[in-house]
């Protein structure tokens, strides 16, 4: 009952591997914009942070369209990636990371963002008299005081990308071994007869990821909040 | 080095008003709250944009509007002490003090840390975290980390003013010796008249924004029309003076200077230390003849040197006692009952309960 069959750890590995890109790769952005939303004043902060946050919003299936027509080989950002850089989003593994960054991106920055905001600025201005320029304020001071809800941010989106569903399937499809994630596959075993016991595997393997990847996130936390703390 | 300000800003209502040249080791910055202190010294050399005027050290060009100079202030080398220490918690005792040290560039100044570590006697606490540390710990510690970023100056923003008296007499001596041994100009807010008799080499006075007074610290201590509200019971006189004896029986200490004889309790220091006592001129009781049968163990002979009417009741007597000034408030009864006036010999009277030796401190050494 228990043995996964090639589809299913295909899949799983897939999904794992394309949750880490997407939360890795999206990282320093991430933090870039939580910066600037935490800290800084400049025409258009209200624009990005709608930007940011539309994902959140807007049903994924529609946010996978966009992303097809602008990111698809013939859209606009696409064909440019693909002439200039050799990168290719549809119908790829990488375009399955792109949509779940995508989707992932406002948990993040939300998180990140609430964090660096309840840093103590007086700390930053002391860095600053003892001689470290902003940038430098931020890595040094700002950026492991806010450590905890940057862990929490890139938990959140990587449980969201094993989950990433519409946005996905509508971008890239649904192709075994290269775009068939956890969830599309439990989707495919449940559109064929007999693909219950497929699914049900698969569910639980989703159900035990989950769970670890939560009790990492808080003793993670938990021990970086103690590392500010003390 | 000289420190120079001259800053002129106003907003509203609000204006700052302040312009001095200082070439002493440790500078006030005296006044009570209100007076502007802090905006002057966030000017100076604090975080953020200062609005308008100079000051600072000389090298690099301190911020100077009238000229366009703007030093943001990362590149200014003030050191900052708040008044709360602002330790990064993150960041060990031994990382907190080697912050600004890593930005100071190569072999700019030559701030030492096992120097500067054993000045503030802080070895023990370098492998600790900031939490774990007592207040008056934390704030020996934010002294040696700004001093190690090798500043041009030093600005300490009322650094005692969130500790309580045992932690203030603990930090005191370090802040002594930092005056003495390093070789940085020091700028020190406070508004309190003990802490500035201790350790200030020249007090700037605002009120509200407007520099009242500036001058060497006796000067302007005598000046009791400076201090009001708190402190106003707190000026007097600041007399130099030299450890002479101790009177072990008593738990009594025997000091000399040109005014004469002065019993206090007892100072543990070698014999021969310079200290500066402070003589309230409250505490300060004036006889025309000298009294017999009574407790109080000083007495000093001078004669009047001026009589000034303070307020309705009080009159301020300036004595000169040997070339030494002594200050004595005096009801304006007392003082048309002895008839005084400029010239006579009289003999200024006081417990030696109330002469000031929380504050007596080392000199600076003369030959520094």
């Amino acid at each position: 009952m228990f043995q996964l069959s090639d589809v299913e750890t295909t899949a799983i590995v897939l999904s794992l591997k394309v949750a880490l890109v997407a939360t890795l790769a999206s990282l320093p952005l991430a933090i870039v914009v939580a910066w600037l939303l935490a800290r800084c004043r400049f025409p258009g902060k209200g624009l990005l942070n709608v930007l940011v946050h539309l994902p959140l919003v807007m049903p994924p299936v529609v946010t996978g369209y966009l992303l097809l027509l602008s990111f698809g080989r013939k859209g606009p950002a696409g064909a440019f990636l693909e002439q200039h850089f050799g990168i290719v989003f549809s119908f790829r593994w990488t375009g399955a990371a792109l949509a779940c960054a995508v989707m992932g991106f406002p948990l993040m920055v939300r998180a990140m963002r609430l964090s660096i905001e309840a840093v103590d600025r007086r700390l930053e201005a002391a860095a600053s008299t003892l001689g470290a320029a902003p940038v430098l304020v931020f890595l040094t001071v700002t950026l492991p005081l806010a450590l905890p809800g940057v862990i929490a941010g890139m938990i959140l989106t990587f449980a969201r990308a094993m989950g990433e569903f519409g946005a996905t399937i509508t971008f890239v499809s649904n192709i075994p071994g290269e775009t068939q994630t956890l969830p599309s596959a439990i989707y495919t075993f449940t559109q064929v007869p007999g693909g219950d016991a497929g699914a049900m595997r698969l569910t639980l393997v989703a159900l035990v990821i989950s769970l670890v990847a939560l009790l990492v996130s808080e003793a993670v936390a938990r021990r970086a909040s103690r590392a500010v703390a003390a | 080095m000289t420190l120079t300000v001259d800053i002129r800003h106003r907003l509203g209502d609000f204006s700052i008003q302040a312009a001095f040249e200082s070439a002493g080791r440790l500078t006030a910055l005296f006044g009570p709250s209100g007076s502007r202190k802090t905006t002057l010294i966030h000017i100076i050399g604090g975080p953020g944009r200062p609005p308008r005027g100079t000051g600072g050290a000389p090298r690099p060009p301190p911020p100077d509007t009238a000229n366009r100079i703007y030093v943001p202030a990362y590149r200014r080398r003030v050191g900052y002490v708040f008044q709360d220490a602002r330790l990064f918690p993150h960041l060990s005792v031994r990382s907190n003090l080697n912050y600004g040290r890593r930005f100071a560039g190569r072999g700019v100044g030559t701030a030492d840390f096992n120097a500067v570590v054993a000045l503030l006697d802080i070895g023990h606490l370098l492998l600790r975290a900031p939490a774990s540390l007592s207040g008056g710990e934390k704030q020996r510690v934010a002294i040696g980390r700004a001093l190690l970023s090798n500043p041009h100056l030093m600005l300490m923003d009322e650094p005692l003013a969130s500790l309580d008296d045992a932690r203030k007499a603990e930090i005191l001596p370090y802040i002594e010796r930092l005056r003495d041994e390093a070789r940085v100009p020091i700028v020190y807010v406070s508004h309190s008249v003990a802490e500035v008799t201790r350790l200030a080499t020249d007090i700037a006075v605002l009120d509200r924004g407007r520099l009242a007074a500036f001058g060497p610290t006796a000067d302007i201590l005598a000046r009791l029309d400076l201090l009001s509200g708190g402190e106003a019971g707190e000026g007097g006189t600041v007399l130099e003076m030299q450890l002479r004896e101790q009177d072990r029986a008593f738990a009594m200490s025997v000091l000399r200077s040109a005014a004469g004889e002065i019993r206090t309790p007892q100072v543990d220091l070698p014999l021969g230390s310079r200290l500066r006592v402070r003589l309230r001129a409250r505490d300060v009781m004036i006889a025309t003849e000298r009294p017999q049968g009574i407790s109080a163990l000083n007495i000093l002979s001078g004669t009047v040197d001026t009589l000034a009417r303070v307020s309705e009741n009080a009159v301020d007597v300036r004595l000169d006692c040997n070339g030494q000034p002594v200050i004595a408030r005096i009801t304006r009864l007392s003082a048309e009952r002895l008839r005084l006036a400029a010239g006579q010999q009289v003999f200024a009277v006081v417990k030696t309960v109330s002469v000031e030796t929380a504050g007596a401190a080392p000199l600076p050494r003369e030959d520094a």
